[in-house]
């Protein structure tokens, strides 16, 4: 084994170090710093700091830290920088948003870092115990975001559920770990897969299997632990709610990508089947739930079930273009999503909470470009060309017929429908029902920036892919493929 | 004319998007701007793609003409390469004509949100030119699916009363159509590499790469296995059969027909319906061979349901627009029959049949609009003795009703002929049953004139309704000139659809024109090659 510190491994972490040190740096500056909006401004320069310290690390390839329990490798890259840009997203989004729900605090953005900084270790780990801690770290950060609006009990409502079952499922998940850990007597994922290969599939492995497959569904809230999605989605803040659907669900499933194709790899016959019917019904159910919705927090919620649905699609196929899929699925969903929160976010004012369907109503007469740009937010959502989604989609959809998963890719296809169908529901509001006020809907600095830069890039990655798709194949050059 | 070194087809398809982004700067208020500028760019967009028609090589009319080819996404094997042939030439044609005339008619009727009527107006035109002319497969599928959304939007802001609801069933159907149709260019997308490292000839045409070329396709057709032919014929059938619409697939039709606004219903029957049509002409028939063969009696029981079913429902409508509408399902019907007939006069009708389908169908519905515009109805029990009050408006309707039956001279003859002629060919009873289709529609289309403006002017809401002003004779007459053209000298269109139709045939039926030389020799319908005969001398 190798020794498990060296003074290099330092440079391997940089970026999560310099999240921690603003972090810190927030918790103490909230004390002396009377406008806390400023306080965002340090979180973006922290967001920033560790960028660039993951631009400067960029030619480490596939370092492993930490006496290999952290691993610097592009797939690690390629998720990080898409955390920190969705966290730079969530800051742009908060700054105002935070204000007009009267619940400005230094320790909202402090939370944010340490929750990123917890994301970066599930997307480096290759040790099961790092990654477990990765997970904790985010998770326990997120369960104080949820229920950051203190004074709201529908927030504090979501956070106490997010919590219980997170903590369960995080049990559920650690048990699994346990019988892996029995099973191969390491927590190296590496360790585990060349155990279980020279073991087969008998029961223990595959209660393990089951278990720790079980925990990450709930992570990446697929059918049927999907339940505390929704409320979670609706109680938190918005921006809270943007953050948790885009990075802590990437987040997810980097360390879910990690632990079926490395550690449990070797059960792959084993658990194509399981992972094959949960995206199915995932995508499926969360699709009809979602035409139900009257709120348009819980519409999105319900499709973000059906997102994550959609990106299991790439595991079943687990071939290269399968990889590609997930990694580019989950970045473009990063700017299409953001975006569409942003909006919701936006229509939150004073006395307008914007969150029924009504709400958008003659949004267009109101605000056109605000409109307009939902609309293309949701023609992405809904994967229609020539917007990034339908890129994100046409991959999935290439991965599962290259590997002959022409049942999964029929249903999905049909899935596209009924998904289309509920997001033209909120475009019918804004563009055909009448409005429903005058008044215009003003946009704030950080919510105009963030919604110039996902607009912009759900368009230019819908029209000229290339660069990004290129991206992902280098991501995910390294992972282990069937 | 040499068009050789100027991006022709670029620049027909994207001058419309151009045209609409410009007017998204105009100010809301500015009506009569906004409209000036959106007629002067259909008109521009039309003008722009007539140079095509004289510069078109008709000798090899096969043959992909003004191509362009540019890398777009590499990592893909996705390329911009747009090509027309003379089947694509005509279409573009009627596209831009009609989207031309469709933008005209609407100078009055559209009042509600003018802007962004216009502006989705003219990226619907784009659009649909786009799906004509692309040469691989990626982007075709991109542009057949981007024209959903100003379509949608046509229906659900400028609609009659039950808009949202047809808005919504035109796109549910179309995309679970496309993305079915997605999945089988996924298919043959995987498919080529496999093939093209065993078959030579193509690896050195097209590569070994993975590619969306639709000739690379064409060209690998007859090496892909029947099974695997079968199912992606399925899957292209489902995404174009939807947009024809065949029976079952129709019922989107007569819903978003009617509830359209005229300049809406026009481009859906003109120009929409034929996406599909096309669609099996260029992918379904010269990429699956095999499957084409072994589908035939199932199209050609489906086309002649329609044909019957479209008439007699047609028959039994009270609103002159779903009766128009349905008469469209019946229309395509033929279309079908003539394409799945699989030999020269069926194809040759099929195709131009489309195109007279876009002329007379497309004249109807702005006949229709004309009325309602003036009326706020449509019921059919509302009129009767028009002729009396709208002599040009009569005359315009009786020549268009002509059209639709099919009466010699006018161009409806030139494609039904033909269809019935290779319907007849291959089996008696298809061209019972197409012919049955004629009287039907001659039935129900003379019963609505008739209806409508024979007999007594006997309601008193009708007296005084001005005949067509200058406007409407503008979006009508080019229609009506073009009807007989059509219907006295064909041999122009017929000379564009000859190549690629004869290209089709010996694809899909190998051995057609040695078992049958004389066609060979005689590939013209009879009058066009009469006509070109004393063309020569």
């Amino acid at each position: 084994m190798e020794q498990f510190f060296q003074p290099q491994d330092l440079r391997a972490i940089a970026p999560e170090l310099a999240l921690t040190v603003f972090g810190l740096g927030l918790l103490a500056l909230d004390l002396i710093v009377p406008d806390k909006r400023k306080l965002g401004y340090w979180a973006l320069a922290g967001v920033a700091a560790a960028a660039v310290l993951l631009f400067l690390n960029r030619n480490l390839d596939t370092v492993t830290a930490y006496g290999g329990q952290v691993v610097v490798d592009p797939f690690a890259d390629y998720f990080k920088m898409m955390f920190l840009l969705a966290t730079g997203l969530t800051v742009g989004l908060s700054m105002r948003y935070l204000d007009i729900e009267g619940e400005q605090h230094g320790e909202y953005y402090a939370l944010l870092l340490f929750a990123v900084m917890g994301m970066m270790f599930m997307a480096g780990g290759v040790d099961m115990v790092t990654l477990y801690i990765g997970l904790e770290t985010m998770a326990i950060a997120t369960y104080v975001l949820v229920g950051f609006l203190r004074r709201r009990p529908r927030s504090n409502e979501a956070s106490i559920k997010y919590f219980m079952l997170g903590a369960f499922s995080s049990g559920v998940l650690l048990y699994g770990m346990s019988l892996l850990y029995g099973i191969s007597g390491s927590t190296n994922l590496a360790e585990i897969a060349d155990a279980l290969s020279r073991r087969g599939a008998d029961p223990v492995s595959l209660i393990a299997m089951i278990t720790v497959s079980a925990g990450m569904f709930f992570k990446i809230g697929a059918v049927p632990f999907h339940q505390w999605t929704p409320d979670a989605y609706e109680g938190a803040p918005s921006s809270v709610t943007a953050f948790m659907s885009v990075a802590v669900k990437a987040a997810s499933f980097a360390m879910l990508l990690r632990i079926f194709l490395l550690g449990i790899g070797p059960l792959r016959e084993q658990w194509v089947p399981v992972v094959a019917a949960v995206a199915v019904t995932t995508i499926t159910l969360g699709n009809i739930a979602a035409l139900r919705q009257t709120n348009v927090k819980r519409l999105l919620a319900y499709s973000s079930i059906a997102h994550a649905g959609f990106v299991l699609l790439g595991l079943i196929a687990g071939n290269r273009t399968g990889m590609v899929a997930i990694v580019l699925y989950l970045f473009i969903y990063t700017f299409m999503n953001v975006g569409a929160w942003g909006i919701v976010v936006a229509l939150r004012r004073g006395n307008v909470i914007g969150e029924n369907i009504e709400d958008l109503n003659g949004l267009f007469a109101r605000n056109p470009v605000a409109a307009v740009t939902m609309l293309i937010f949701m023609l992405s959502l809904a994967g229609i060309p020539p917007t990034a989604g339908f890129i994100a989609k046409y991959h999935l959809f290439a991965a599962v017929i290259e590997t002959g998963h022409v049942n999964v890719a029929v249903i999905a296809a049909l899935n596209v429908a009924i998904g289309l169908y509920y997001y033209m529901r909120l475009v019918v509001a804004m563009f055909i029902a009448e409005p429903a006020g005058a008044e215009s809907v003003p946009f704030s600095r950080g919510v105009t920036s963030v919604l110039v830069i996902t607009l912009a890039l759900t368009i230019l990655i819908g029209v000229y892919p290339n660069w990004f798709i290129n991206l992902a194949q280098n991501a995910t050059a390294t992972l282990p493929v069937f | 004319m040499d068009l050789n070194n100027v991006p022709i087809l670029s620049i027909v398809t994207f001058l419309p998007l151009a045209g609409a982004i410009v007017l998204m700067l105009f100010s809301s208020e500015n009506k009569g701007l906004i409209r000036l500028w959106a007629n002067l760019v259909a008109a521009a967009g039309f003008l722009v793609s007539v140079p095509l028609f004289f510069a078109f090589d008709y000798e090899n009319s096969a043959a992909m003409q003004f191509t362009e080819s540019l890398s777009w996404i590499p990592s893909l094997g996705v390329r911009y390469s747009v090509g027309i042939d003379g089947i694509s030439l005509l279409l573009v044609l009627l596209t831009t004509l009609l989207g031309a005339i469709a933008v005209l008619s609407s100078w009055e009727s559209i009042q509600h949100r003018a802007k962004e009527f216009y502006v989705f107006m003219l990226m619907l035109q784009t659009g649909m030119l786009g799906v004509f002319v692309s040469l691989d497969f990626f982007m075709f599928y991109v542009f057949w699916e981007v024209m959903l959304v100003p379509m949608y939007f046509l229906i659900g802001v400028w609609g009659g009363p039950r808009k949202l609801y047809a808005a919504i069933k035109f796109f549910l159907y179309t995309l679970v159509g496309s993305v079915l149709l997605l999945l089988g260019i996924l298919a043959l997308y995987f498919q080529y590499p496999v093939i093209a490292s065993a078959v030579p000839e193509i690896a050195a045409q097209f590569g070994l790469e993975r590619t969306f070329d639709i000739l690379a396709f064409q060209e690998m057709g007859p090496y892909l296995n029947a099974d695997l032919q079968w199912w992606i014929f399925l899957a292209f059938f489902v995404g174009f059969a939807i947009k024809v619409p065949m029976f079952p697939f129709h019922t989107w039709l007569p819903d978003a027909h009617v509830e359209a606004p005229t300049a809406g219903s026009v481009i859906l029957a003109g120009v929409l319906l034929k996406m599909g049509t096309y669609g099996f002409v260029r992918f379904s028939l010269p990429i699956l061979p095999d499957a084409t063969v072994e589908f035939v009696p199932f199209m050609i029981a489906l086309s002649i349901i329609a044909i019957i079913y479209g008439a007699l429902v047609a028959m039994m409508q009270k609103d002159m627009k779903s009766l128009v509408a349905y008469s469209s399902v019946s229309h395509m019907g033929f279309v079908m029959l003539g394409m799945f007939a699989l030999n020269p006069n069926g194809l040759n009708g099929s195709l131009l049949q489309q195109i007279n389908h876009g002329i007379s169908t497309g004249a109807l519905f702005l006949i229709v609009g004309i009325i309602y515009d003036r009326r706020h109805t449509r019921e059919i029990a509302e009129f009767g003795g028009l002729s009396s009050i709208m002599p040009k408006y009569a005359v315009v309707f009786a020549i268009m009703t002509m059209s639709s039956i099919g009466l010699p001279l006018l161009n409806g003859f030139m494609g039904e002929f033909p269809i019935l002629m290779g319907a007849l060919q291959e089996n008696i009873w298809w061209a019972v049953a197409g012919a049955s289709g004629i009287v039907l529609g001659a039935a129900y289309m003379l019963w609505l004139y008739q209806r409508t403006m024979f007999g007594k002017l006997d309601n008193p809401k009708n007296e005084g309704l001005p005949d067509l002003n200058a406007r409407e004779m503008a979006t009508l007459v080019p229609l009506v000139i073009l009807a007989f053209w059509i219907g006295i000298y064909p041999a122009p269109f017929f000379r564009a659809l000859d190549g690629p139709v004869d290209r089709l045939v010996e694809i899909v039926r190998e051995d057609y024109f040695e078992a049958n030389p004389i066609e060979a020799e005689l590939p013209l319908p009879v009058d066009a090659a009469a006509a070109e005969a004393a063309e020569a001398e």
